[in-house]
């Protein structure tokens, strides 16, 4: 690990001096992972607060499944949505293989699972807090849900952070389903596998440093927009 | 949120479209991954990519599952470092030819301590014999690699079936050649490894190079169509356009000039 200092510097001003090839992979990583957590939000919402809501047998059981996919192993989603979109499975036609649709596909399903646990939680919660008023509106379960969302917004963002956070450090089922293509489908997780590999470990390790800050900084953008939430909300009131 | 949704989902479809588009025009190779982490395809590539304009991508993985992988029909070429399997992968039907490409070696690395004692040996076999023999510390990719089967043949030549150690001094890393090296520079262990992924390897450690110059330890790359009767997506003029490019005069030549610290990692010898 000799000249660790040197190889590190040497990432740091890659990224400072704006390295295109660099600059590539991490706007790559931003995006698959960006609009993984688009549609899973748009997924695990509505399923969240449903089951936040509804009452059904078997409603203890989906809840308890639904907590443990979030810990579904990435390698195992990186398999199957391979053995989906190979040429020789289901969707083999589409053609989607090695290319970032299917790691978006891939995120898509190991953050949904997080997106609508957490909203379940919370919207379980505030539904309990408005029942008397929602009651008295004669507002019925299912129509309660878009309220709830939106009263439950600022919460709500944590469960999109934490399915960032899950989306963009990824590395198990993006490999397998992007195949790390160069230019293609490489990203900084992929990226930091591959240097590893080839023995570079202070360029790998420079790099995860980026990663790390790209998460602060997307996550400081998100608590920035949802204090300022916040005091409107106050000033409205 | 509904207008977010649409957003992502028009974009989503943006994306598909996008890469749509490009379709025609590239080719899936499933490679190993010595020919990418010493920088070879990277370096050969662009050269064919601007005679033609096709775009080649690269998934770099163990010959096994880049094997398996073509079986599925997930890849259009198929370039990759064990003669035998390659062959069986041509009769069974799921590639159209095979045709020798380039060459290198295998060399067995070590710490340079070497507890073994089997440095400045050219015997492949003598050598995995002393290790065995002396119990000391050997990393074995275990993932039915192209390095792989051949560290399994020379154990087969020696006689022993060093897997009844695993866990004790033959440790199975189940990884890559990349990997597989970053554990046995931690662990100071014997590790067989193609010369090319050595050379450009960034984190050696104290190992060194033991034993070489073995003519067992020679190492065949290959490359092959997949069969487009098998697998109606196969890109079979693109593909062929590449491998008659890599076999011909200026792959060839390519290859040939691929140099790392002043050493050439690959000696062309299509027919």
């Amino acid at each position: 690990m000799q000249g660790f200092a040197s190889e590190f510097n040497q990432a740091l001003s890659l990224i400072l001096q704006g390295d295109a090839e660099l600059w590539a992979i991490v706007l790559l990583s931003l995006r698959v992972s960006l609009f993984a957590v688009l549609i899973s939000a748009a997924i695990g919402m509505p399923v969240g607060a449903a089951l936040a809501v509804a009452r059904f047998p078997g409603r203890r059981m989906l809840i308890i499944l639904l907590n443990a996919l979030m810990g579904l192993p990435p390698v195992v989603v990186g398999l199957l949505v391979y053995l989906m979109l190979s040429r020789s499975g289901p969707l083999g036609v589409l053609e989607l293989l090695y290319t970032p649709t299917a790691m978006i596909i891939a995120q898509v399903v190991l953050v949904t699972p997080i997106v609508a646990a957490l909203t379940r939680q919370v919207v379980e919660m505030l539904a309990e807090e408005y029942a008397e008023q929602l009651r008295s509106l004669g507002v019925s379960q299912m129509a309660s849900v878009p309220v709830l969302l939106w009263d439950a917004r600022l919460a709500l963002m944590t469960a999109l952070l934490a399915g960032f956070g899950r989306a963009i450090a990824e590395v198990g089922a993006v490999i397998i389903v992007g195949g790390n293509i160069n230019h293609v489908t490489r990203v900084m997780t992929t990226t930091i596998a591959l240097e590893t590999s080839k023995g570079n470990l202070a360029l790998a390790l420079a790099l995860g440093a980026i990663l790390i800050g790209i998460a602060i900084a997307v996550n400081a953008m998100v608590s920035s927009l949802t204090l300022r939430a916040e005091r409107e909300g106050l000033r409205h009131a | 949120m509904i207008r977010g949704f649409i957003g992502a989902l028009s974009v989503t479809l943006g994306l598909m479209a996008g890469t749509a588009s490009a379709e025609e025009a590239f080719i899936v190779v499933q490679s190993t991954t010595s020919t990418q982490n010493s920088g070879l395809l990277d370096y050969i590539l662009p050269g064919f990519e601007a005679e033609t304009g096709i775009d080649v991508r690269v998934v770099a993985v163990g010959t096994g599952q880049a094997i398996r992988n073509a079986v599925n029909g997930d890849g259009d070429v198929l370039l990759v470092h064990s003669k035998a399997a390659e062959e069986q992968f041509v009769a069974d039907g799921w590639g159209v030819e095979r045709f020798d490409v380039m060459y290198n070696d295998f060399v067995l690395v070590g710490p340079q301590s070497d507890p073994a004692g089997v440095k400045g040996g050219s015997d492949i076999v003598a050598a995995l014999t002393a290790v065995a023999g002396s119990e000391v510390p050997f990393a074995s990719r275990g993932d039915d690699s192209g390095t792989h089967k051949a560290e399994m043949r020379h154990w087969n030549a020696a006689g022993i079936d060093p897997t009844g150690a695993s866990g004790t001094w033959y440790r199975e890393t189940g990884s890559g050649m990349g990997a597989t090296l970053n554990v046995a520079s931690g662990m100071g262990a014997y590790v067989l490894t193609d010369r090319a992924t050595w050379l450009s390897f960034g984190n050696r450690g104290d190992l060194e190079v033991l034993v070489e110059g073995d003519p067992r330890l020679f190492n065949q790359y290959g490359v092959i169509l997949v069969n487009p009767e098998k697998h109606t997506g196969v890109r079979a003029a693109a593909g062929q356009r590449f491998i008659d490019w890599l076999t011909g005069p200026d792959g060839q030549a390519a290859i040939e000039s691929y140099m790392l610290d002043g050493q050439q990692l690959f000696f062309p010898n299509a027919k």
